[in-house]
């Protein structure tokens, strides 16, 4: 008898969509080879359709009231969890961001790292945008003439398609520590960090349905994004085909929707609070002043 | 002797008779239901499936806290679901509490939609006979045309399905001309046997439509209670040659369900029940989803609830 064991027969991950808190496949039932920088199979990523996007929305709209109504440092909290859980696959996110973006072992380990500094960085500001954005304007009355930022709501993000987990994180983090919710298209080529990045989310305390995300191509799933009713705001930071940003631009017309389309952003460099204020409304109150 | 005379002679004959039923195959009725909820209804025949179900709807508020006002918006809503749109076409109903009959009488008087009113101490029915007679006739005097009374569940569960069965047909001799539907309140009845027999029951009894539940129970409406229910009309008629409507009510909130439902009449009763004379969802939020179902095939994009108004 051989004392050696058999090989181990390999347990492969199968890489879903994220939506509403749960893994679902794509309701298409398609998939699509994705390949690492230097061209070797990696897995098989769901093909996400309108379909998907559609439930998304539905899934991201539901999440708005209790996300929005949280408190900024409940908020602040859970955005630190998820930081504090990255940092403990560390070495995974290494490997898919090597995997992905190609290149050393070192500079992938820089980009995790800022990743998850970025995201900290961010949780941040939960409780202090406020003060920083809005305050007490002076009026020519007997009234408290206060100025406070609110959520805008639901939010599309396609992710950028280069970074895939630094730029990921620097798209995200800023539209839902201020309380909206997100539907993401994540990076055609590179989607497995986002997906796994969604693993990390499902088990930090962050609601199901804050951060949704879709995988497959940007051009079959934006449109449905860009022109539905009810989204609010659109990030095309991801969108490298001008026509189809062009398009998405008008799309997005129809219901007034907040538009973000960045030229070609460094995701090294300090992101200051652009992102965070592009997609916040200002509420302004009137409040008599007492004897 | 006709069937209706004929079992309804006796509390032993109407025992014999629907015990006599078959039995329900509890597990194939909710597969044959589930594999017929499966079925791919798109374009075009999506757009008629939508515009059917509005006809089918019947716009429905049942709260202690109903306002005249509220009550005038929803009939507004239903006479005119999507103002943007004139081919959307009417609700088939508005279904209030009798304290509100007057009020959506008023508005929707010339406008061809139905006004049903629940009565006979809805939604638990534990009420003397007299009470629900009278409650049943101030309804028809204020103007409802359609009255959905509720059965006497604990009394059919007990098996006194004669005191049943005469409360029926005392209330359809208090609803006059008013068309009066049934409601079995399924989610009270355990069985699906029971289900099959409370059905024919109320059609023994004179029920012009048999409904599922109050919606103040849950579950209200699922697929299997009403495909069984759509079963016992097929057979009815079959029967007696008399065709009963259905009703499920409660639970129905999308499109999707909507559609589900319309190919299981289908599929069960046939065609025929394919209208708002016979079958007919009691429901608040589902008419927001059909409309916004039929935006996105009118325009190709999605809707978004901020366009309706809410209910």
């Amino acid at each position: 008898m051989s004392t050696e064991s058999p090989a181990r027969l390999a347990v492969r991950k199968t890489y879903k969509l994220y939506i509403g808190g749960a893994f679902p496949r794509s309701e298409s039932g398609r998939s699509y080879q994705v390949h690492s920088a230097s061209g070797a199979f990696l897995a098989n990523a769901a093909l996400g359709s309108r379909k998907d996007a559609r439930d998304a929305v539905k899934a991201a709209r539901a999440a708005v009231g209790k996300w929005s109504g949280a408190t900024a440092y409940n908020r602040g909290q859970v955005l630190y969890r998820v930081a504090e859980v990255l940092e403990g696959r560390h070495e995974q996110f290494v490997s898919e961001v090597k995997a992905a973006e190609g290149g050393s072992r070192k500079e992938a380990a820089a980009q995790v790292d800022a990743a998850i500094d970025r995201w900290v960085w961010y949780a941040g500001w939960s409780d202090k945008i406020a003060q920083i954005h809005g305050g007490a304007n002076p009026v020519a009355g007997p009234y408290f003439n206060l100025s406070a930022p609110e959520p805008t709501g639901v939010v599309a993000v396609v992710a950028p398609a280069g970074s895939s987990l630094l730029g990921l994180v620097s798209v995200i983090a800023p539209a839902i520590v201020t309380g909206n919710t997100v539907v993401v298209v994540a990076s055609t080529d590179k989607p497995l960090p986002a997906i796994s990045l969604t693993e990390v989310l499902a088990t930090s305390d962050l609601p199901g349905g804050v951060v949704n995300v879709l995988t497959g191509k940007v051009a079959e799933i934006a449109p449905w994004l860009a022109s539905h009713l009810d989204v609010n705001a659109i990030d095309l930071t991801g969108v490298t085909d001008d026509t189809l940003a062009k398009d998405l631009e008008v799309a997005a017309a129809e219901n007034l929707k907040r538009v973000i389309r960045p030229a070609d952003p460094d995701w090294n460099a300090d992101p200051g609070v652009s992102r965070m204020l592009a997609l916040l409304e200002i509420k302004t109150v009137w409040h008599p002043k007492g004897v | 002797m006709s069937l209706t005379a004929e079992v309804a002679r006796s509390q032993g004959a109407l025992r014999t008779f629907l015990h006599g039923l078959p039995g329900v195959d509890q597990v194939g009725a909710e597969q044959r239901a589930a594999m017929l909820g499966t079925r791919s209804i798109k374009t075009t025949a999506k757009a008629q499936a939508l515009d059917l179900a509005i006809r089918m709807v019947d716009l429905t508020t049942l709260e202690g806290s109903d306002t005249p006002g509220k009550v005038r918006a929803l009939c507004a809503k239903a006479v005119r679901p999507d103002p943007a749109d004139p081919t959307c076409p009417s609700a088939a109903a508005i279904c209030v509490y009798p304290a509100m009959i007057s009020v959506a009488a008023e508005a929707l008087r010339g406008s061809g939609v139905h006004l049903a009113s629940v009565a006979t101490a809805f939604p638990s029915g534990q009420a003397p006979l007299d009470v629900k007679l009278a409650d049943t006739r101030a309804a028809v005097a204020d103007g409802a045309d359609e009255i959905d009374m509720v059965i006497k569940r604990g009394a059919f569960l007990a098996g006194r399905y004669a005191e049943v069965h005469d409360e029926i047909v005392a209330v359809k001799e208090a609803c006059g001309d008013a068309h009066l539907k049934v409601i079995l309140e399924t989610g009270e009845l355990a069985t699906l046997d029971n289900v099959r027999r409370a059905s024919w029951l109320a059609m023994l009894a004179g029920a012009d439509f048999i409904k599922t539940s109050t919606g103040k129970i849950q579950p209200a409406a699922t697929l299997p209670v009403t495909l069984v229910m759509l079963e016992a009309v097929r057979d009815f008629r079959a029967a007696t040659g008399r065709i009963i409507g259905v009703k499920p009510a409660g639970g129905i909130r999308t499109a999707k369900d909507a559609i589900k439902y319309l190919v299981m009449v289908n599929e069960t009763a046939g065609p025929d029940w394919l209208d708002p004379d016979r079958f007919r969802f009691g429901a608040s939020t589902l008419l927001n989803d059909l409309l916004m179902q039929r935006t996105k095939l009118a325009t190709g994009h999605y809707a978004g609830p901020d366009y309706f108004t809410l209910d």
